[in-house]
């Protein structure tokens, strides 16, 4: 059984993640600090808040230099995508600094960018299985510019064209909400997930 | 392209969903996770559910049917009804809503909304509107189901609440509810035109071409539906083929196989 540590940055719904984590046939374990990292295959960094109250907790519990040092799988969702870059124009904020790059507001109206849109993507194992243009659910106002465009992995368009994923090696991010989009999402949870075992075995 | 969204809506009563018109003559209208799970497994884009007894005894009957529709659906859940603090938006959220829609409490305090948005970033904060025509072109806000009346103008109030933190407005017209002959476009297009967040239609859905109009003529982002779904008047499936034929972009049945 792959286990799945969820990082609690206070913000709320951590049940929609632990619920999608499930169905796709992994144990999810919430991680309030960083004593949990030792005993999981893989984290997930999920979305739902607000970047400064979600840095502020991630310090607080000590859990800013425990990320920091995690080189297992990673992904990260929404606003926990955003965390993995250097900083973001939302409340002006430094970030996590794993992946090269700022969080910017984006350009399309009406914002908040909320609802399901066609998410294009590159040949990225995240997205095995799953057709080019499929939509996924997004509930965002900003998104992260990497400094490396050979870290996207997948785009979406509103206004112009923004990162709807990205990569770094092992740290990977979506913008979009798998655990609410639906069969597609947990199709991606799933390739996720595919991903661990490898990189389990392999260790 | 971001599509264009269809939300049933559960007005829930304790553990039942129930139906009203014109917010009231409530009758039951079935079991919330069953219906939910039917509406998700039909193609909805998001569910909405509002308990309309807004009480606090029955806030953890609420929280219940929230985590076990959570636990059921993997699409967006929009939560509402007797939200008064941020506390109370924590445990909704906890419990599995992904947006909480925030009414009387809002009206009566503003500022709450820029607390939850503070807390919790624009997305999840919902401004939910029941608003009543007063003149050709304007409309006045009521609170608490309907019951209370205040000095605000809707168009003024879904601008002025958009602006302090709310990223979505869910709009009911409460003289269309439950009637099923139409959305009240003026109300919506006068809104649309007030404010840069989306605003989702809500009260007189009786026909697929209520929501094209909806959207075509009141420019809504979705559309919020609940007696047509829940007396099995159509599907929600069969109402976004017809919104897909008359060329409005929704999403249609996913390619992709599960498990």
């Amino acid at each position: 059984m792959i286990n799945i540590g969820i990082v609690d940055h206070g913000a709320g719904n951590l049940v929609s993640i632990a619920n999608a984590v499930r169905a796709v046939g992994a144990k999810p374990g919430v991680m309030r600090s960083p004593e949990g990292f030792g005993s999981v295959d893989a984290l997930v960094l999920p979305g739902v808040g607000a970047t400064a109250p979600a840095m502020s907790r991630l310090t607080a519990s000590g859990m800013v230099p425990a990320l920091s040092a995690w080189d297992g799988p990673l992904l990260g969702i929404c606003v926990g995508f955003q965390l993995l870059f250097d900083n973001s124009d939302e409340d002006g904020q430094a970030c996590l600094g794993l992946i090269g790059g700022s969080v910017r507001p984006i350009a399309g109206r009406p914002i908040p960018h909320m609802g399901w849109n066609d998410v294009s993507h590159s040949m990225d194992p995240l997205f095995a299985d799953i057709p080019d243009r499929e939509p996924f659910y997004f509930a965002h106002s900003f998104a992260p510019v990497p400094t490396d465009e050979a870290h996207i992995i997948a785009t979406a368009d509103y206004g112009q064209r923004f990162v709807g994923a990205a990569r770094f090696g092992n740290r990977v991010g979506v913008q979009f909400h798998p655990e609410r989009s639906g069969i597609a999402g947990l199709r991606l949870l799933s390739n996720f997930v595919a991903g661990v075992r490898e990189s389990a075995r392999v260790a | 392209m971001l599509r264009k969204r269809v939300i049933p809506c559960l007005d829930v009563a304790g553990d039942r969903v129930v139906k009203g018109v014109q917010f009231v003559d409530i009758t039951d209208a079935g079991d919330p996770v069953a219906l939910a799970s039917r509406y998700a497994a039909e193609g909805a884009d998001e569910i909405c559910i509002l308990d309309i007894t807004a009480s606090l005894e029955d806030r953890s009957t609420l929280l219940d049917v929230v985590t076990r529709i959570a636990a059921t659906v993997n699409i967006p859940l929009t939560v509402g009804g007797g939200i008064r603090s941020v506390d109370d938006m924590r445990d909704v959220l906890r419990a599995g809503a992904d947006k909480v829609a925030v009414n009387s409490a809002a009206a009566e305090r503003p500022r709450l909304l820029e607390e939850c948005a503070e807390t919790f970033g624009r997305q999840c904060v919902v401004l939910a509107i029941d608003a009543k025509r007063s003149t050709t072109s304007s409309w006045s806000v009521l609170t608490h189901g309907g019951r209370r009346p205040t000095s605000l103008s809707a168009v003024d109030w879904a601008r002025d609440g958009s602006r302090l933190g709310a990223g979505e407005i869910l709009l009911t017209s409460i003289d269309q509810d439950g009637t099923k002959s139409g959305y009240d476009l003026d109300l919506l297009g006068a809104v649309k035109a007030a404010v840069e967040v989306p605003v989702v239609a809500s009260g007189g859905a009786g026909s697929t071409s209520d929501m094209v109009a909806a959207f075509r003529w009141g420019k809504a982002d979705a559309v919020l539906a609940a007696s047509i779904f829940h007396n099995e008047t159509t599907t929600v499936a069969a109402v976004k083929r017809s919104l897909a034929l008359a060329g409005i972009d929704v999403r249609t049945e996913s390619l992709v196989s599960w498990p």
